[in-house]
């Protein structure tokens, strides 16, 4: 049991469940999971104040491999998981994961509202582009008219733009990482979950089973003699609202986000792609119930206690 | 005929279009009751509407209890000529107006205004009661320094309809307004006033003109005590509130949004979080993700709202989730139905809802005083047996005012049920879903040092990880459906069900639900000494109590049961169950709830040898022919008058379009 006492340190090692991974040999899902054990480790967050929490596909097993709290929900429904595990203790460490049909597809409606809410929270979305689990179907970012080698025929619809979704739905901090370049996105998911609120890490996930399309060579290529994927935090790239209050710098810094994300010449740029510090979901929840501001809700006993004379006194 | 001498009550009804205030004056006029020492129960039918339809508010009040409506009004007060009328502007009218409810000798008050339509009713057998409320309002604003302005202020009309009914029936005025003036509150001081005043003048006319003349009285109140004066919706939420509920989710629907409302308003006072979600699909989910956090939680929905959660309720039961508590107020479906009415539709949803075997509880609430303690007692259920627990209300419940003595929570006990205590885990492992003699198996909460653990909404091992083993499978489908019988045995019989009567008598009646008010009314009316007839209440439909159930029914003689719903959901419930098969079903599925008088009617025609399945609306047991000859009627009756303008609504002075 912890105490204050404690000076344990806790080393990458100690986020790891000690249970077989299943995952496809060269899945890019490894790089992911490892950079959040190594982004935990780095921030010396308890792993017991720490909760992973998925929902289902290859991505959804990632919490079996964290030894922290970890939840493998529903299909699409990571947003509403976490958002709830977040109000019942808001000094929780909350990470969600999910795939890209998971986030963008059937969850696509909770996406928009957690977006909205702009809870302290991190959602990792692992996107390959396709349906690995079931066996390779299209998911929503994949390209029009293109086709994987699980898929039958190419695509006709157009993809989801995740960092422009996330910038429509009021996430604060969006960010797009690269599964194979563990390094760098140990760095981004560290920021985002140091961020304060709702960080979305749009991580480029190669899958070697069925995305034959956009694989660990393609995303090596050079395009146009340049690197296809480049990193924004080498450039002069500003990714920070300095002003909150500044409607015209969120606009131009939303527009320039749009702008990188959607590059015509093919190149990808990974890094922050936009961050906002305003108030918090629990900030103003705070201010409302205000026992809030001392503990969490979990911690409440007084809810247990309580007294409801004066509401049946106003009946009477 | 039922013998109604019993019944001394008095059926007061006000009718208008929504927006008018009506339900504002019939609360007023409630509390102002109460206060009074009389007992009452309130009954709201409205549209799915903003402005304009029709809507219409019985009290019933009594000196004895109530828990139910009855068909005849004793004072109709009407705010328009539909009221009167009926719909005469829709191609297929949506109702045949009020005035054919008012019993003979009782009496109709309407505005000057309306008196073309006094001779379109064919009721020489009332007294029709005329107020120039438009003078009336003219005078009060005259004295308040505003004349000339009654066009303006039409809006208070309401006020002056229940001013009108206080003097004639010749109630205490001032208690009336001083629940008015409450109402108001404190910031519309002025408005509360001019409404007072204007409420006053009506009073006074009708006191003075009415007073006395009408075949029915208000019986003389009993004496005053402490009671409340409560709807089912607040009687839930106070009981998520003394139950320690820390977050309600809720999406907004007809008629649950109310209780949400309720707590929202208590939220800082009693440190709720009341999360509004994006849909009901969001707000099941989070509400199990809060359970599992350690708080306990609870969403409320309707119908509609409850179709989107069948998969969340699979994820709880899962990933033994310690609930959350799921309230469905039931409403007329399918699909949109009625969003506004009742029907007692969704038992068979409730009980079977989702894909595989999902362990859960259902609680059936059968009056308002029962939701407040069933809403207690859900919560317990779901941390002890770590399963959704299912509270099944309904719009009649939700919307319906009771007067009745303050809950008494002194014996209100929370359980939170098994928790993991690391100190007494001996430095072993911990299991969440460890196999335990009881099927529970302790539980952490994140954020327990030493307590992490894995979840999955996949087939899961002890620890939580995914497992297809055979072993495993059977062992852990074992230990979730044996929760049901684990509360079968614990929670007591007179939670499950409640027998009112002897049970050995020649008829036993059988209801759920809402329907237990009008039961029980009808009882005390047709036999008070409980010689012919018991009433079964089923209380708790999951985990189904068998046994004690199967065991009335083979000793009982003439079986009769109650469902508000066409496909008999309660008597299939038990013959599934009990393989006892009702002789009577009495069925009601129009969307208004029972009254007390088609319960009697219902069981004076059963007992007399009518069929075994009997259909009931307006009062009456009803032929096979009866809704098209009804519909035929009220189309007919359109077009024999000239076509009638949809109400307008007042706006509020000075309302700028």
């Amino acid at each position: 049991m912890g105490t204050a006492t404690d000076i344990k340190t806790f080393s990458p090692q100690d986020y790891k469940a000690d249970i077989h991974n299943d995952w496809c040999p060269g899945c890019g899902d490894f790089g992911i999971l490892s950079s959040i054990q190594i982004a935990l480790s780095k921030l010396q967050i308890p792993p017991y104040r720490t909760a992973v929490v998925s929902g289902i596909g290859c991505s959804g097993k990632t919490p079996h491999y964290m030894n922290t709290y970890a939840f493998h929900t529903l299909h699409g429904r990571v947003m509403p998981s976490i958002t709830a595990l977040k109000l019942a203790n808001h000094d929780l460490t909350v990470i969600g994961v999910g795939g890209d049909g998971d986030a963008y597809g059937i969850g696509a409606g909770h996406f928009v509202s957690g977006g909205r809410r702009n809870l302290d929270l991190t959602y990792i979305v692992f996107n390959n582009d396709v349906y690995a689990l079931t066996k390779g179907q299209a998911s929503p970012t994949i390209a029009k008219g293109q086709k994987t080698k699980s898929m039958s025929e190419e695509s006709i619809m157009e993809p989801i733009n995740p960092v422009l979704l996330g910038l429509a739905c009021g996430y604060t901090f969006v960010a797009r990482g690269y599964a194979l370049d563990t390094k760098y996105l140990v760095e981004l998911i560290t920021q985002a979950i140091r961020h304060r609120g709702t960080a979305l890490v749009d991580v480029l996930q190669t899958c070697p089973t069925y995305n034959d399309l956009h694989s660990k060579s393609w995303y090596g290529e050079k395009v146009d003699g340049e690197d296809r994927l480049y990193k924004l935090d080498q450039t002069d790239y500003d990714p920070v609202v300095h002003d909150p209050n500044d409607v015209a710098e969120i606009t131009q810094k939303k527009a320039q986000a749009l702008l990188k994300s959607q590059d015509p010449t093919g190149r990808i740029a990974l890094g922050v792609y936009y961050k906002l510090e305003v108030p918090t979901y629990e900030d103003f929840l705070k201010e409302k119930i205000t026992a809030l501001q001392a503990k969490p809700l979990v911690e409440l006993e007084e809810i247990y206690h309580r007294d409801i004379t004066p509401n049946l006194s106003k009946m009477m | 005929m039922a013998d109604k001498s019993r019944d001394t009550s008095f059926s007061w009804m006000i009718g208008g279009p929504q927006g008018s205030g009506i339900n504002v004056s019939a609360e007023i006029f409630a509390k102002a009751l109460s206060r009074a020492g009389y007992y009452v129960f309130g009954q709201i039918e409205y549209h799915s509407n903003i402005k304009g339809k029709h809507s219409a508010y019985r009290l019933r009040i009594s000196e004895q209890p109530v828990s139910s409506h009855v068909e005849t009004v004793h004072l109709l007060s009407a705010l328009d000529e539909e009221t009167l009328v009926g719909d005469l502007y829709h191609e297929f009218p949506a109702h045949p107006g009020h005035a054919h409810e008012v019993a003979p000798g009782s009496a109709i008050l309407y505005d000057r205004e309306y008196r073309k339509f006094i001779d379109w009713l064919d009721r020489s057998d009332v007294l029709f009661w005329e107020i120039p409320y438009a003078d009336l309002l003219e005078q009060a604003l005259s004295e308040m320094g505003k004349p000339g302005q009654a066009r303006a202020y039409r809006i208070m009309n309401n006020s002056m309809v229940l001013g009108a009914s206080v003097g004639a029936l010749g109630f205490d005025f001032e208690m009336v307004a001083e629940a008015m003036r409450e109402s108001f509150g404190a910031k519309a001081g002025k408005v509360a006033e001019m409404n007072v005043n204007a409420a006053h003048h009506a009073c006074d006319y009708a006191r003075e003109h009415f007073a006395g003349k009408i075949a029915h009285r208000l019986p003389p109140a009993p004496a005053r005590r402490e009671q409340i004066l409560i709807k089912g919706s607040q009687a839930v939420a106070l009981g998520k509130l003394q139950a320690g509920c820390g977050i309600q989710t809720y999406y907004p629907i007809s008629p649950a949004t109310d209780e949400s409302v309720y707590l929202e308003e208590n939220q800082r006072e009693h440190s709720l979080v009341v999360l509004q979600t994006e849909d009901e699909v969001s707000a099941i989910d989070a509400a199990v993700m809060a359970a599992h956090g350690g708080v306990r939680s609870a969403t409320s929905t309707s119908g509609p709202g409850f179709a989107l959660m069948p998969e969340g309720l699979g994820f709880a039961a899962m990933t033994e989730a310690p609930g959350p508590v799921v309230v469905i107020y039931q409403r007329g479906g399918p699909s949109t139905g009625l969003p506004t009415r009742w029907e007692q539709g969704d038992l068979s949803f409730a009980v079977s809802a989702g894909q595989g075997d999902i362990p859960r509880i259902v609680i059936a609430s059968g009056d308002i005083e029962e939701t407040f303690f069933d809403s207690f007692d859900a919560f317990n259920y779901a941390d002890r047996y770590q399963i959704p627990v299912i509270l099944l209300v309904d719009k009649h419940l939700s919307s319906s005012y009771q007067t009745m003595a303050a809950f008494d929570t002194s014996k209100l006990v929370i359980d939170r049920g098994a928790l993991f205590d690391p100190a007494k885990n001996g430095g072993g492992e911990f299991f969440r879903h460890a196999f335990t003699p009881s099927g529970i198996s302790p539980r952490s909460i994140p954020g327990q040092p030493g307590g992490v653990f894995w979840t999955t909404t996949d087939e899961h091992d002890p620890r939580g990880h995914i497992t297809e083993s055979i072993p495993n499978r059977l062992a852990m489908v074992d230990k979730r459906m044996g929760k049901m019988d684990l509360a079968g045995r614990e929670i007591p019989d007179e939670k499950k069900f409640r027998l009112f009567g002897s049970g050995r008598t020649p008829v036993l009646v059988i209801g759920w639900g809402s329907t237990k008010g009008a039961i029980v009314d009808a009882l005390r009316r047709i036999d008070p000494e409980g010689q012919t007839y018991s009433f079964l209440q089923i209380r708790i439909l999951r985990p189904f109590p068998v046994e004690p159930i199967r065991e009335l029914l083979e000793r009982a003689g003439k079986v009769i049961c109650f469902d508000g719903n066409y496909s008999e959901q309660l008597a299939r419930l038990l013959r599934t169950e009990t393989g006892f098969q009702p002789q009577h079903r009495v069925v009601k599925y129009e969307g208004r709830p029972f009254s007390e008088d088609e319960i009697v009617a219902a069981l004076e025609h059963a007992v007399a040898g009518g069929p075994d399945r009997i259909v009931v609306t307006g009062g009456r047991v009803i032929d096979s022919d009866f809704a098209m000859k009804e519909f035929d009627r009220m189309v007919e009756m359109r077009l024999k008058h000239e076509k009638m303008l949809p109400p307008m609504v007042p706006l509020p002075p000075g309302y700028n379009r």
